[in-house]
């Protein structure tokens, strides 16, 4: 096969767009696994050092906080739930919403979809007060609904399941009638299953979206047992301040390394269901 | 009352569309009744109210013997089988002849034994694992009817299956529906807008124009004795001749000819029909037609060409006939076989 110049040209700019990505997270993986006086003194090092286990262990299990009991682990896991609560039930919610504005045709449909629509225009930040109220007055602050709960309203998966729904021909709902499929079935048996890369790319993109929510745990929360890592990330930089000791810089690369390993593998896991959808078009 | 009848049925659509007017029209068990007409004349429209998938507007449907204007069409037990199959896209050919039964919840073995029947019959048996996308046009086709038949429905309707298939595969799958519905012997309504199609394949035939039936009996009786200009036009390929005429005391007079002794006691404008067929050449004859162009079909040769007025007129002969471009041929109706329609109604009047 001949090269030519133009893929040469490409292969460079691609290259280039790799190393820019990667190259950083090397650097802080690499520094993680030193001494924080090392780092303090020489530097971010591009090489492997020998704490690495030592500053992993001591990050994951350290308790913090004011009540010193929340540990690095822990609020892994509280953001893992977060993120997962909030992208399953916007996934569900979006497609079982959008199935009815395109399926039941309703007068009120259009109206309804512009409505939900509205709705990009007002994100949690701007209505923060009175969903705090909403939440509190449930007495849902401090719990995992509390967290999940207000966030999982979508109006853009609501738009984007609602387009793909519009492209299924007519005839594929007609003839599952013929065969005997009612409302529900249809929604399992066809709509799922033709929507899943989909459902997939939503689920990732929702599933970071509620990872790195800051503003509302930050209010919701007064428990230190429901901090979730974005939350952490501000403590780990604060602490060091306190008192004498060096700034735990290891640590804290240590700690943005660790965060980013549940969005990391969500990704990883879903995306043989994207490259599916993309080589293997099934219309 | 028959299988399937339709009383007075009337469709129009929320936008106002008249698309079917008061049709009444029976379909015995086991007939193959075929929809013909033009595009937008309400073929379509019918077959779906009979499927459910239209609400009927007024009239009532029978199904055997049950009235089934209010109930849901996967209550119906119809089959149909769509003009682009929608065949489901995510299953294979299996899952996608097995669905309907699963939904009946017949158990698995019988489910699986059906299958594999209706497979076999359509000769699909080697294709149960492949996904829709991977089988070419002929084979979807195959699978569609395979969908409809493993349920054994009462009643099979086609919505013009075989238009998205190339003119070969077209008459093969013809014949292959044929013999199927023979074999299967269930009551089958089939939409086409090709005569040619719609001529073979049916017991009797239903000729549609405008949302309302012109006229309903075998292809032979159609073809023989239309009743109407309209479909003394459809019917038949090529086209039939259509001249203007006058009628006066049982003598019509044509551009350029004279009929003596019409069997007809209608007086005034008419248009005589003429079939291509039923012309052969005769010294001294009435028609005299001046030869543009010849198409050698091999068995046939059609022969088009003008009339002494300029009007455009086609003759079919047998095909070891040699015919030159321009010359002049005297032109005689076989048997006297030529229709005449009131020119403003429509209506045959001989
Ligand atoms: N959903 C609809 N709303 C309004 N009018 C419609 C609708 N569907 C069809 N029509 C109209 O009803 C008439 C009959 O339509 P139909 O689809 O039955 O025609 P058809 O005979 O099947 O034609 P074709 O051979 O092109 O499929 C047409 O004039 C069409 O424009
Ligand atoms: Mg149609």
């Amino acid at each position: 096969m001949k090269i030519k110049p133009l893929q040469i040209i490409a292969h460079i700019i691609l290259i280039l767009g790799v190393l820019l990505m990667v190259v950083p997270i090397w650097i802080s993986f690499a520094s993680s696994s030193h001494d924080s006086v090392t780092i303090l003194t020489e530097g971010m090092k591009f090489h492997i050092g020998d704490q690495l286990a030592r500053n992993y262990n001591e990050v994951l299990n350290e308790k913090g906080g004011w009540s010193e009991e929340v540990t690095a682990a822990k609020m892994f896991i509280n953001s893992f739930i977060m993120a997962l609560g909030i992208a399953t039930l916007k996934v569900v919610i979006s497609a079982m919403s959008a199935y009815a504005l395109v399926y039941y045709r309703f007068k009120l449909a259009v109206p309804i979809f512009w409505l939900i629509f509205i709705t990009l225009l007002v994100p949690l930040e701007v209505r923060i007060f009175p969903s705090y109220k909403i939440v509190s007055d449930l007495g849902l602050t401090n719990s995992y609904t509390g967290l999940i709960l207000p966030l999982v309203a979508s109006a853009t998966a609501t738009f984007f399941f609602r387009q793909f729904y519009k492209t299924i021909p007519d005839e594929l709902l007609e003839s599952a009638k013929l065969d005997g499929a009612n409302a529900w079935s249809f929604f399992i048996d066809f709509l799922v299953p033709l929507s899943k890369t989909m459902i997939a790319a939503m689920f990732i993109f929702m599933f970071v979206y509620g990872y790195s929510q800051y503003l509302w745990p930050l209010i919701m929360t007064t428990a230190e047992e429901y901090w979730t890592v974005v939350m952490g990330m501000k403590i780990i930089y604060t602490e060091s301040y306190e008192g004498v000791a060096l700034p735990r810089t290891a640590e804290r690369f240590a700690y943005i390394i660790l965060s980013m390993i549940p969005p990391v593998l969500v990704v990883v896991f879903l995306q043989k269901w994207f490259i599916k959808g993309l080589i293997q078009t099934e219309k | 009352m028959s299988f399937l009848d339709l009383k007075n049925v009337t469709k129009i659509y929320p936008n106002g569309t008249k698309a079917v007017h008061e049709t009444s029209l029976s379909v015995d068990e086991g007939e193959f009744m075929v929809f013909v007409g033009p595009s937008g004349c309400g073929k379509s429209t019918l077959l779906r109210m009979v499927a459910g998938l239209e609400d009927i507007t007024e009239g009532d449907i029978n199904l055997d013997g049950k009235l089934i204007n209010e109930v849901d069409p996967s209550e119906r037990d119809v089959a149909m089988v769509f003009q682009n199959y929608a065949l489901y896209p995510h299953m294979n050919v299996y899952n996608n002849l097995a669905y309907g039964l699963k939904n009946r919840g017949i158990d698995k073995e019988t489910i699986e034994q059906k299958v594999n029947d209706a497979a076999k019959l359509l000769q699909i048996s080697d294709y149960l694992q492949r996904k829709p996308s991977m089988l070419s046009g002929g084979q979807r086709q195959r699978v569609a009817m395979g969908r409809a038949i493993v349920r054994n429905p009462k009643i099979f309707l086609f919505d013009e299956p075989l238009s998205n298939l190339d003119a070969k595969l077209r008459i093969q799958m013809r014949l292959e529906i044929k013999k199927l519905q023979q074999k299967v012997g269930v009551t089958s309504i089939f939409v086409t807008h090709d005569q040619v199609e719609a001529m073979t394949l049916a017991d009797r035939l239903a000729v549609i124009n405008n949302g309302i039936i012109e006229q309903l009996g075998t292809p032979i009786e159609i073809y023989d004795n239309p009743k109407s200009l309209f479909v003394a036009g459809f019917i038949g390929s090529p086209q039939m001749n259509f001249l203007d005429g006058n009628i006066k005391n049982k003598t019509l007079s044509a551009e350029g000819f004279e009929i003596k002794d019409i069997d007809s006691d209608f007086e005034g404008e008419v248009k005589l029909g003429i079939r291509p067929e039923h012309l052969s050449q005769r010294e001294n004859s009435l028609i005299n037609l001046k030869v543009d162009l010849v198409e050698q079909l091999g068995s046939d040769n059609l022969v088009y060409g003008q009339l002494k007025d300029k009007k455009d007129f086609c003759y079919r002969c047998p095909g070891n006939l040699t015919i030159e471009k321009g010359t002049d041929l005297s032109l005689n109706i076989e048997n006297n076989k030529y229709y005449i329609f009131d020119k403003s109604t429509g209506k045959r009047v001989n």
